[in-house]
């Protein structure tokens, strides 16, 4: 067992907890944020996706004791204006992948702000969306950088 | 159909189709707004359950908004007590009435569900569905922390944890200590997809229409495609939640089809119908029968050792990739007798297909996967094949819809090597790809134009004509230029033969890889609901068969599926590469 600190959205949290526990488990069931969804458990497809120190990284397969000390955000702690962004678009159909897609958003707009219709498709090149939504997407994230603008 | 009106004017629409990302909680919401007098806002259609029923049966074939929404407007128009809305909501595309509470990141899905005192179960299912338990040490397991149980049944194995990343981590060590005997040998992927028409198989005669000439044929053109295996590839595997209470049993599930579900439970665990309970609760996107159903067995057999506590199950990624049903390998021969003019005389369509639906609700066992695996296993049911008068699965699109003098369908019925059930337009996918291609090459070989040729073909049917005309205008068809490695082309269908009307024209590049550039889409599905839900349907449909026709194979061998990861089973993740979709309304 090992404590472990670290702030989510803005509130810091210690634990003491086996270091090797996958952060996703600690956000679903210890700090009860849903949001950040189950895929694959190998990083491979973005749904879990969430925002450590400002860079998308997958909470799968990232263990506890790689946060120590970082900041992280969860879709639930995101700008609201992406969501309503996604709303305007109707970017998802069944939007398991759409946290995923979010916090993608959200890191490519830290450090693109006004994106390419082919930034964005890069930027969430390794999120899968299987009911075929990514041109919904690209659209939202691109009003969602206006917005921000 | 059940009304439940409040005090406050708001009334909460009981359905029993279930919502899987097509947004039709949105669309009933809009019909009942218009006939009641109310605001979308004043409409809850509530999740399914069969409790409050009504029995709507399964939720796929396209059925909800033409079958539940008709019964649902005439429901309203006899409860309602006030007029109808003066300015209808039905034709205008409101926002979906879940999506902004799933974008904010509130808990939405079945995963997302945590009832007090939740058990976490984690199910070993043998790696082929025939496999047999050779041995496992559960003591190896049982002595893990924070677990539970361990529990053998048959060929079934399983745990129960206190917390989710127990039951992980107990899985992961079950599944290293079980030993499973050698099946008997099966096929290779290319071997089974190759060997398709080789095999035994049980022929029917589909329908005909007149006779093969028996002089005038100038010349005959044949043609073969094939179609592999192909995943539901659901992005997030199946997850059920179970509890007996005295006898009884009480679900939640993300199945398509609850009452079908309730019955297959009630004969699995030798229950009343009655005495189980199946609650819906919005899963990620389903695109037929995946891994949602067998899932609940899953958490219902490990809640009998769980001492009335509720149990979770979360199906890993590799479980949904490889235990779910598949859509079925398919292999499809064309051919047309020509006539000295280039006229086709006679068309011959053969289908070499296994049943498509192996799903529960149909058959004396129960069709779950796990009911086949315990100790009193249940023999697995072969997959059916529905009429054609209600779709059809092998067949489905195997009749032409051109005008042609002569014509004869052929089904080869094969068996399923794999475990072969509902994926997204059954037969069509495999039909209409080849009977397309196939007027291509008729077109090509008569120096016709391919878009001609099939207007030439479709004067009987007006609305065939209009979606084809605005394709080939939006996608600029008469203006297309040959270019080295591009090539465009045009296909057209109508779902199951006898619904919408849909028409695409596609712009491909072939260079080391083929990429579909372009698609243009026109459709006419008649009223539109909601327009925009429609576009999203169509849309997504097309990309979604995209990947499918580019990118997907489900492979195997002897000892199971071995295309159970992203890595292995690629879908079309990247959407730098997607084709760019334009959306015509004819009417």
């Amino acid at each position: 067992m090992t404590v472990v600190t670290f702030t989510v959205n803005g509130r810091r949290h210690t634990l003491d907890t086996d270091p090797d526990t996958p952060l996703l488990d600690v956000l679903r069931d210890e700090l009860q944020l849903k949001g950040t969804r189950f895929g694959c458990g190998a990083g491979e497809c973005g749904a879990c996706q969430v925002l450590v120190d400002g860079h998308s990284t997958a909470a799968c397969n990232t263990p506890l004791a790689a946060v120590e000390g970082h900041a992280l955000t969860t879709v639930e702690g995101l700008d609201s204006r992406l969501a309503e962004a996604f709303v305007a678009e109707q970017a998802a159909q069944c939007a398991y992948c759409s946290s995923g897609m979010l916090i993608g958003a959200a890191a490519l707009l830290r450090h693109t702000p006004s994106p390419t219709d082919a930034e964005v498709r890069r930027a969430l090149d390794a999120h899968l969306c299987r009911c075929g939504a990514h041109n919904r997407i690209v659209r939202a994230v691109q009003r969602a950088a206006r917005d921000l603008a | 159909m059940r009304l439940d009106f409040a005090d406050d004017g708001t009334v909460q629409v009981r359905t029993g189709k279930v919502e899987l990302g097509q947004g039709i909680r949105t669309v009933l919401a809009q019909i009942a707004a218009d006939e009641l007098g109310l605001a979308v806002e004043g409409v809850h259609v509530l999740s399914a359950d069969t409790a409050f029923g009504p029995d709507e049966g399964v939720t796929s074939g396209s059925l909800s908004v033409q079958d539940a929404g008709s019964a649902l407007r005439a429901a309203c128009i006899q409860a309602r007590t006030r007029p109808p809305r003066a300015e209808p909501l039905v034709g205008s595309s409101l926002p979906r009435t879940d999506l902004a509470a799933k974008f904010a990141g509130a808990p939405s899905f079945i995963q997302d569900l945590a009832p007090p005192g939740l058990l976490h179960g984690r199910v070993l299912h043998p790696p082929r569905r025939d496999a047999q338990l050779a041995g496992v040490d559960l003591a190896r397991v049982s002595s893990l922390p924070g677990v539970v149980a361990v529990h053998r049944d048959g060929h079934l194995l399983g745990v129960l944890a206190e917390r989710s990343r127990d039951a992980d981590k107990a899985i992961e060590v079950l599944s290293a200590v079980a030993r499973w005997a050698p099946g008997p040998p099966g096929p290779e992927e290319s071997q089974a997809r190759a060997g398709l028409t080789q095999q035994p198989a049980s022929s029917s005669l589909v329908a005909e229409h007149g006779q093969r000439p028996g002089d005038g044929i100038a010349r005959t053109l044949t043609a073969r495609y094939s179609k592999p295996w192909i995943a539901h590839a659901s992005v997030a595997p199946s997850c059920a939640l179970a509890r007996w209470d005295a006898g009884r049993l009480e679900v939640w599930t993300h199945s398509q089809g609850l009452y079908n579900l309730r019955r297959d439970l009630a004969l699995a665990f030798g229950v009343d119908a009655d005495a189980v309970r199946v609650r819906h609760a919005d899963g990620a996107g389903c695109y037929g029968h995946n891994g949602a159903d067998d899932v609940v067995f899953d958490a219902a057999w490990l809640a009998r050792e769980a001492l009335g506590r509720t149990v979770r199950v979360q199906w890993s990624r590799a479980d949904e990739l490889s235990h779910a049903p598949f859509g079925t390998a398919m292999a499809v021969d064309l051919a047309a007798d020509l006539d000295a003019r280039g006229e086709v005389l006679h068309w011959r369509h053969q289908v070499w297909s296994a049943g498509h639906s192996g799903r529960p609700g149909r058959n004396p066992a129960p069709a779950l996967l796990g009911s086949w695996q315990t100790a009193q296993a249940v023999a697995e049911p072969p997959p059916l094949n529905m009429p054609l008068a209600s779709g059809g699965g092998a067949e489905r699109n195997a009749v032409p819809g051109y005008a042609l003098p002569a014509w004869q369908v052929l089904w080869h019925r094969v068996p399923a090597t794999l475990r072969s059930s509902a994926l997204r337009s059954l037969g069509a996918f495999a039909n209409v790809f080849a009977a397309e291609s196939f007027v291509d090459e008729i077109a090509q070989a008569t120096g016709s134009d391919p878009l001609q040729w099939r207007l030439r073909h479709l004067a009987h049917d007006a609305r065939a004509l209009a979606v084809l005309d605005l394709a080939a205008a939006r996608g600029g068809w008469a203006l297309r230029t040959r270019a080295d490695g591009v090539g465009h082309g045009l296909a057209f269908a109508r779902y199951k033969g006898s619904g919408a009307w849909c028409a695409v024209m596609a712009e491909v590049e072939a260079g080391a890889a083929l990429k579909v550039r372009r698609l243009t889409i026109a459709v006419d599905v008649g009223q539109a609901i909601n327009p925009d839900g429609v576009v999203a349907q169509i849309e997504g449909g097309a990309i979604q068969a995209t990947s499918w026709a580019l990118k997907e194979a489900v492979q195997f061998d002897a000892a199971g599926i071995t295309s159970n990861s992203w890595a292995s089973y690629p879908i079309r993740a990247s959407p730098k590469c997607l084709p760019s979709t334009c959306m015509s309304w004819p009417r």
